[in-house]
């Protein structure tokens, strides 16, 4: 698998250019150097390096003493100056290794390069095309591009590996890797071989994959494509086959019988690069605790279940709003359960001191669990403690027997229907009283209220 | 009085200036006036910059007024048509480029004029840097104004032919295998081309990236050294330039050659073509410089007959790549009725490049094409490595390298346009340079036929005062200075 991530930086690969948004007006973030005029060079962006090597180093690459930069010659008119500035037989870094899903995938490099333009073509292709148009905002842009070995048997482990190459690209800060933002692009290369044989198949490339979703699906269809065509005597075609999110197939882009030379070479404009050893050793010891070895910590330390893990684990801030809320006190489990179940699907985080406190509240019946939800919106939201909240509320939770036969006893005057189906036997009906209650009293301990009325009731 | 004013020195210009004996203006104006008396004989300048001098001149009159002139107030120059001027258009010699204005200046010219200079117009050169005659150029010959029938050298021919007309008092050019060199020599000036990585390239529409350098043309040592000097210096915008202070090379350079050690390559002194007149000046100036108390000493370049070679790999696959922008998608020439995008790139280099820039650009795609390369720039890339060793070996035994700059005087124009090999050939004494990146000067010394010799001065790396300080030596012991051709 092919995977090119744009690491986080400020300005382009080469240029001072800021890096645009998607939706930024066309050739809005462009100067000389990334248009292609002619006379300018370029100057490798520091950030972009940094970014890499640590990207890099978070996979156990080894970092080779000299690493170059190199041209890939071809012509086409998103990429302005004839060539694109990438790394050939020098990369910046190779052979590490990512755990998925407790199986070691080995990296085989990880280097740095330039995005192209974009062409909007008036009509499909641009030899067909009216017109076309061309927007070089995301020329320039730096990209890391992370190869794996061929060590991902499935559609499913290589989407986990995806996601876990995004989890830790963004534990360590190098990268938003949003793939709905483009900042990341797997580009799959698949191929099937009978089981047993130890060679493998013709190999297809994927491109225009815009989703961890779709990645699995064209993954998918591009096995079965291949499979009906070897089973039919035919032979896979090594390509590159485009993804089609609308017709959810592979189509055919380009055949390597007509691939281009590339013709690379040293880029003789940048020279050389001679990375300094304690700049790399710094970058090494300023890594924060990697997501695999955390998981494992969480789990050890926790005895949290596995899927639970999958999700704080899979996020460096709710991995550190677990440990924060339990280091605050509050029981590891509740914790996990309202972080798997509250505060990562709502996006939003509260500090794990609030979290603690309101974990705290629910646990210990003060309230339910219900308000605790409302409450946990309002102090995201206001930054205020849940304890201030519900005392401003008055949302404590009444689990006061005296308090609540009070109430048990007009709901059941109120609802005679329920209370003879439950007296017949029909136990279930009691929950309609049940509810007729926390709508009167919403404080109320759903516990302690179903005790009372079905003490009123027998 | 106003011919006077184009023979000066920057030193001399500069103290009548400071004297307020002249104007800017008025050094400008002779400029201009010597340019309209020749230029239509000499064909130097491809096109002039009159907004550009007009307010430069006018700036360094107020700068001197005020009494806080920059060191090169109100000096005129010219430069070549690769180097970028922000709105002035610059084509390379080239059709392709028509009408392409800059929307930047290149550091090195925008230095000279952060020092005063005042900016006269852009000069011919060979396309693309490509060539040894100025033939090349998409546009007219430049003629050599010693000898109108004949070739000014080149690529930078342009340049060189301004300084010796008297149309400019120091010039910009480019040497990628002797472009600055050669010219100089051919034309009887000054030209000096420095260390890679000495001056910025940025703005300086590449030909080949490790190998190209910007330097200039002058009518004497001490004004090509406070150029170079004043355009030198770490370059934020090019990754190449060094961060060495470009007052070093100024250092010490007037000491004299009193107990140096002149290195005379046999492979340089014999070379195959050397033209007898052009072997018995080299002769009369190693005499002068032994006189003036330098050591003559025999040292050896044994991989000198591969660099031709060599060069003839890595400066085309180079260009090759570098040459690729110029797809007429975006600026320049674009043949944009083409029913496609393959057909709009094949026309617009059919007609844009002539056919030596075609010819290198095919040279060097080949080299570079899976299968060859190996076999041509990986091994050129070896050749160009052995040849650094026999130079790193030579200045082993002494302090400077001295020989022709070229094996013949200016040749008649047409003489070789059939014959791209003698062509290459005119470089055979300088590219070595370029391969090793090491800073060089041709000084004029003497004539044959009556057609100006150029002495090559080469230095280590970073050895610019090494190489100034030999050249001066060589033009105080030998009154040598360069003359302004009268041309008719």
């Amino acid at each position: 698998m092919e995977v090119h991530v744009q690491p986080r930086t400020r300005s382009k690969m080469f240029c001072g250019c800021a890096i645009g948004e998607l939706g930024d007006a066309p050739n809005s973030h462009v100067c000389e150097v990334c248009l292609g005029l002619p006379g300018v060079l370029p100057v490798p962006n520091k950030a972009a390096v940094e970014a890499c090597l640590k990207t890099a180093l978070a996979l156990g690459c080894e970092i080779p003493r000299h690493t170059k930069f190199d041209r890939k010659n071809y012509m086409y008119p998103d990429l302005p100056k004839g060539y694109q500035i990438s790394q050939y037989d020098l990369p910046m870094s190779v052979n590490g290794e990512l755990e998925v899903g407790g199986r070691k995938v080995r990296i085989r490099r990880v280097h740095l390069e330039e995005d192209t333009g974009k062409l909007i073509h008036a009509g499909d292709k641009l030899h067909k095309a009216w017109e076309s148009y061309v927007d070089l905002n995301r020329a320039g842009v730096p990209l890391m591009e992370i190869v794996s070995e061929p060590d991902l048997h499935s559609a499913d482990e290589a989407r986990e590996y995806a996601v876990e190459l995004r989890t830790l690209l963004r534990t360590i800060g190098a990268s938003e890797a949003e793939m709905e933002k483009g900042q990341m692009r797997a580009e799959p290369n698949i191929s099937i071989r009978r089981e047993g044989s130890k060679e493998l198949g013709v190999k297809t490339e994927l491109k225009n994959i815009n989703s961890f979703r779709a990645l699995h699906r064209a993954i998918l269809f591009e096995v079965e494509r291949q499979k009906q065509l070897l089973e039919s005597g035919d032979p896979v075609v090594q390509e590159t086959r485009g993804w089609s999110e609308a017709e959810q197939r592979t189509f055919s882009q380009r055949s390597k019988e007509f691939a281009e030379d590339y013709r690379y070479f040293p880029e003789p404009d940048i020279p050389p690069l001679e990375l300094d050893r304690p700049w790399i050793e710094d970058l090494r010891s300023a890594l924060p605790e990697l997501p695999g070895p955390r998981r494992g910590r969480l789990v050890a330390e926790h005895g949290l279940p596995p899927s639970d893990m999958a999700v704080i684990g899979a996020d460096r801030e709710l991995a550190d709003l677990f440990e924060g809320a339990v280091a605050a006190g509050a029981p590891a489990k509740q914790v996990a359960n309202w972080i798997v179940g509250e505060v990562a699907p709502s996006g939003k985080l509260p500090s794990a001191q609030n979290l603690a406190e309101l974990v705290k509240l629910v646990t210990d019946r003060s309230i339910t669990r219900e308000q605790g939800r409302e409450v946990l919106v309002e102090s995201v939201e206001t930054g205020r403690t849940p304890a201030e909240i519900v005392a401003e509320h008055g949302h404590r939770q009444v689990s006061d027997e005296g308090e609540l036969e009070v109430i048990a006893a007009a709901v059941i005057d109120a609802n005679p229907k329920a209370a003879a189906d439950y007296r017949s036997g029909k136990k279930q009906a009691i929950n309609v009283l049940i509810r007729d209650m926390t709508n009167r009293m919403p404080q109320a301990n759903r516990q302690v209220a179903g005790e009372v009325l079905a003490k009123l009731l027998d | 009085m106003t011919d006077d004013l184009t023979q000066l020195t920057i030193k001399d210009a500069s103290r009548l200036l400071r004297l307020g004996s002249i104007s800017a203006a008025d050094l400008v104006t002779a400029h201009v006036q010597r340019i309209e008396r020749l230029d239509e004989h000499v064909k130097a300048f491809l096109r002039f910059t009159p907004e550009l001098w007009e307010r430069q001149a006018n700036e360094a009159d107020r700068r001197i007024r005020q009494g806080d002139a920059p060191p090169l107030a109100g000096i005129p120059i010219a430069v070549k048509d690769v180097l970028c001027v922000r709105g002035v258009e610059t084509t390379a010699g080239s059709q392709i480029l028509k009408g392409f204005k800059p929307p930047y200046t290149a550091t090195a010219v925008a230095r000279l004029f952060a020092a005063g200079a005042v900016m006269l117009g852009v000069t011919n050169c060979d396309e693309f840097a490509m060539g040894s005659s100025t033939e090349n150029s998409s546009y007219f010959p430049t003629r050599n104004p010693w000898d109108l029938e004949r070739v000014p050298g080149g690529s930078s021919g342009g340049s060189a032919a301004a300084v010796a007309a008297g149309e400019a008092m120091i010039s910009l050019g480019t040497d990628t295998g002797g472009s600055i060199r050669q010219p100089a020599a051919l034309c009887g000036v000054v030209g000096m081309k420095p260390t890679y990585g000495r001056v910025s390239r940025y703005g300086l529409i590449a030909f080949a990236s490790s190998l190209d350098q910007i330097g200039p043309f002058a009518r004497n040592v001490d004004d090509a050294a406070i150029t170079l000097s004043l355009m030198s210096g770490l370059d934020p915008l090019d990754a190449t330039s060094s961060d060495r202070a470009g007052m070093e090379v100024l250092n010490n350079f007037g000491a004299g050659v009193k107990g140096m050690r002149l290195g005379v390559p046999r492979e340089y002194y014999d070379v195959k073509g050397i033209e007898p007149g052009v072997k018995a000046a080299i002769d009369a100036a190693l005499f002068i410089l032994r006189q003036a108390g330098a050591e003559i000493v025999d040292v050896s370049l044994p991989h000198t007959d591969y660099g031709l070679a060599a060069y003839y790999i890595i400066a085309p696959a180079e260009c090759s790549s570098n040459l690729a922008r110029f797809d007429g998608v975006r600026y320049g020439m674009s043949e944009v009725d083409a029913p496609n995008i393959t057909e709009q790139y094949l026309e617009t280099r059919r007609k844009g490049f002539g056919a030596e820039v075609r010819r290198r650009v095919m040279l060097g795609t080949y080299a570079l094409s899976s299968g060859y390369y190996d076999a041509y720039y990986l091994k050129a890339q070896k050749v160009r490595t052995l040849i650094k060793r026999d130079f790193d070996e030579a200045f082993k035994k002494c302090d400077a390298i001295v020989s022709a700059t070229s094996p013949t005087v200016a040749f008649p124009i047409g003489s070789k346009t059939q014959d791209p090999l003698s062509m290459y050939l005119c470089d055979v004494l300088t590219l070595g340079g370029n391969l090793a990146g090491l800073p060089g000067i041709s000084v004029p010394c003497g004539t044959s036929d009556g057609l100006p010799v150029g002495l090559q001065v080469l230095g280590p790396q970073w050895g610019e005062n090494v190489v100034l300080r030999v050249a001066r030596a060589y033009e105080e012991a030998s009154e040598m200075k360069a003359q302004v051709a009268e041309v008719v």
